[in-house]
C-alpha cells in the first residue's frame, strides 16, 4: 500500500474542501472496497479524509412520505430498517443478496454506490485497463469476459457496475444528494449517477472531485410486490451474473432493472411498459443494441429467464 | 558468503533493469493522470479498547486493524487469511458487530470497543460457542476457527436482533436460527477443511434450536 496522510473531518464542508483542495485525496467511509484496492495499488490516494463523524447515519421520513437515507447508514442497518422492509422490500432483498455479513456491517450507503468494478483486468495491474490507466487499452476485450458487460459498454471498456443495492434504488427512482467544497448542493437522480464508459471509463460517476454524497432519498412507497432475483455462481457471497430488481403491481404493470450487465443499473422505462406482455418482450426492449461477447452472450437469455421467474412469483 | 554476495549483486542488477523497463513502459500513462508524490509515512496516535483493556498505539496510517491486533498487540488469535475480506479469518467484533479486521484502518477506530477471540473465552473458561465447536468437531486445521467463532457468536446476535437475511421468505417476520439461515449468514467465513456442517451444528446447539 502506498503511503498516505489521514485526517478525520468534523463536518461535511470541511471534508469536501479537504478533498477538493488536494489532488490525490479521497474520502473514506466503510473502506471495504477502497482499502482492498489500495492494497494492490489500483487505488493510490495520497490523503484520506475519514467521514465517519459527519453524522449521516440516520434514516428519516421526508416531507413527501419517502425516506432520506444518510450516506453513512450501513448496508446492514438499511436492510434491517422496519420501514424499508415493509415499503421498499426490493431494497432490503438486494442488499442482503450482496457481499457477506461482515462486509454489510461496514459498507456504507454512499460507498456502495461508489464501489468500483470487479473486472479481473481492472484488478490485475499487469494488464492493460483504460479504467485503471487511461489510454493503456482494454485486456478484457478479447479476453475472459464471462462476468462482464453486455450493454452500455464501449470500445474502451466492457466492465460492469457490480453492486446490488443500486439496482434496487434504480427501480425505486432514488435520488443521490451531494454537497461540494463551495457548499453547493445537488440532487442527482440515480438514473444519471453512474456514467456509461464511452471513452472515459476512468470516470465511474458524475461526481466532481471533492463532491460528497450526504444522503440517498427514496420517493414515497409505490406498493406492489418486491423482488430481487440474483443469479450467481454460488448460492451466497458472489457477484451477480445477472440480477433482476422488480416491483410488480397486482395488474401486472411495474418496473424492472437489471444488474451485472452494464456500467450502471440497467433500466429502460419503455421496457417497463411491456411487463404485462411477459419477460421476453421486456428484455427484447431493455437489451436492444446489446453487444455481448462470445463468453457472456448467455446473460441475455438468463435475464429473460430470471425476469420470467419473477413474473411467475408475482402471479402466484 | 561469496556466492551469496554474487546472488545479491545480480538480483540488484535485475531489479535496476526491471525498474528502468517499468519507467519506459509507464511513460505514456504519465500524461494521462499525473498524481502527486506519495507522502512519507508518519505515525498517528490511536487508542481503543481491546477485550476490555484500553490500548494506546502509534501507527503508520496504513496499518489495518488486523495488523494492529496481531503485530502490535500480539493478539495472534485473529488470523490473516486472504487479507482482502474474502475469507473471514480476520473477523472480530467492533462495538458489538462483526467486521473483517483486514479491511479497516486501525486509526479509524479511535475510542471503539473491539472484541477478539481472546476476549470471548479462555482455555479455562470457554465461551459457549468455543465449547460447542469442540463438542461438534467444528474444525480440522483450526486456522479459520477464531474467525468462524467470532462470526458465529455475532450471527446468533444478529438473528436475535432481527437482522434480515437473503434466505428469509417474509422480510417482516423475525428470523429463526435454522440451518439454512446459519449457512447463509456464515457465507463470509471460508473453511478449506470443510467443517461447515459441524459448525452449523455447533451454532444450533448454542442457539438452542433444532437445525
Amino acid at each position: 500500500m502506498k503511503a498516505f496522510t489521514y485526517e478525520r473531518a468534523k463536518d461535511a464542508g470541511a471534508a469536501a474542501r479537504a478533498v477538493a483542495g488536494r489532488p490525490g485525496a479521497k474520502f473514506i467511509a466503510g473502506g471495504t472496497n477502497l482499502l482492498d484496492l489500495m492494497k494492490i495499488e489500483v487505488e493510490t490516494p495520497t490523503h484520506l479524509v475519514d467521514v465517519q463523524d459527519l453524522g449521516f447515519d440516520t434514516i428519516v421520513k421526508t416531507a413527501d412520505g419517502g425516506l432520506r437515507i444518510g450516506a453513512l447508514v450501513t448496508n446492514t442497518n438499511l436492510a434491517a430498517d422496519a420501514r424499508v422492509r415493509r415499503d421498499y422490500g426490493v431494497l432490503t432483498r438486494a442488499i442482503v443478496a450482496g457481499a457477506s455479513g461482515q462486509l454489510r456491517n461496514k459498507a456504507s450507503t454512499a460507498g456502495n454506490l461508489l464501489q468500483r468494478t470487479r473486472c479481473p483486468y481492472f484488478y490485475d495491474t499487469n494488464m492493460a485497463c483504460n479504467k485503471r490507466r487511461p489510454g493503456s487499452g482494454c485486456a478484457a476485450i478479447g479476453g475472459y469476459s464471462r462476468q462482464l458487460g453486455v450493454i452500455g459498454v464501449s470500445t474502451s471498456c466492457i466492465a460492469t457496475f457490480p453492486g446490488d443495492m443500486a439496482v434496487a434504488m434504480r427501480v425505486l427512482d432514488a435520488v443521490v444528494e451531494t454537497v461540494d467544497a463551495t457548499g453547493a448542493r445537488r440532487a442527482i437522480p440515480i438514473a444519471d449517477f453512474h456514467r456509461l464508459w464511452g471513452d472515459r471509463p476512468d470516470l465511474d460517476t458524475v461526481l466532481k472531485p471533492g463532491e460528497l454524497i450526504t444522503a440517498v432519498t427514496l420517493p414515497r412507497p409505490i406498493g406492489g410486490k418486491h423482488f430481487y432475483e440474483k443469479v450467481r455462481d454460488r448460492a451466497s457471497y458472489a457477484y451477480a451474473l445477472v440480477s433482476v430488481a422488480a416491483v410488480i403491481q397486482p395488474d401486472g404493470t411495474g418496473r424492472v432493472a437489471f444488474g451485472g450487465v452494464a456500467p450502471r443499473p440497467w433500466r429502460v422505462e419503455a421496457a417497463d411498459a411491456l411487463l404485462p406482455q411477459g419477460a421476453a418482450a421486456v428484455t427484447a426492449r431493455a437489451f436492444r443494441g446489446a453487444t455481448p461477447t462470445e463468453d457472456n452472450g448467455f446473460k441475455l437469455p438468463l435475464a429473460t429467464r430470471a425476469l420470467a421467474s419473477v413474473i411467475a412469483q408475482a402471479k402466484a | 558468503m561469496t556466492a551469496v554476495s554474487e546472488v545479491e549483486l545480480s538480483r540488484r542488477g535485475l531489479l535496476a533493469g526491471s525498474a528502468a523497463t517499468a519507467i519506459v513502459v509507464a511513460a505514456p500513462a504519465s500524461d494521462a493522470a499525473p498524481l502527486p508524490q506519495a507522502p512519507a509515512p508518519t505515525s498517528l496516535p490511536v487508542s481503543f479498547e481491546v477485550n476490555g483493556k484500553r490500548r494506546e498505539l502509534s501507527l503508520d496510517p496504513r496499518t489495518t486493524l488486523l495488523d494492529a491486533l496481531r503485530e502490535h498487540l500480539q493478539l495472534t488469535g485473529t488470523k490473516k487469511g486472504c487479507d482482502h475480506g474474502q475469507c473471514g479469518a480476520c473477523t472480530v467484533m467492533v462495538d458489538g458487530v462483526r467486521i473483517n479486521s483486514c479491511l479497516t484502518l486501525a486509526v479509524m477506530h479511535q475510542g471503539d470497543k473491539i472484541t477478539t477471540i481472546e476476549g470471548l473465552g479462555t482455555p479455562d473458561k470457554l465461551h459457549p460457542m468455543q465449547a460447542a465447536f469442540i463438542k461438534h468437531d467444528g474444525y480440522q486445521c483450526g486456522y479459520c476457527t477464531p474467525g468462524q467463532i467470532c462470526s458465529a457468536v455475532a450471527v446468533l446476535d444478529e438473528i436475535k436482533r432481527g437482522v434480515p437475511s437473503h434466505v428469509q421468505d417474509d422480510l417482516t417476520a423475525k428470523p429463526r436460527a435454522t440451518n439454512v439461515e446459519m449457512r447463509e449468514r456464515m457465507s463470509g467465513n471460508i473453511c478449506r477443511c470443510g467443517a461447515y456442517s459441524n459448525i452449523a451444528d455447533a451454532m444450533a446447539d448454542v442457539a438452542g434450536e433444532n437445525a
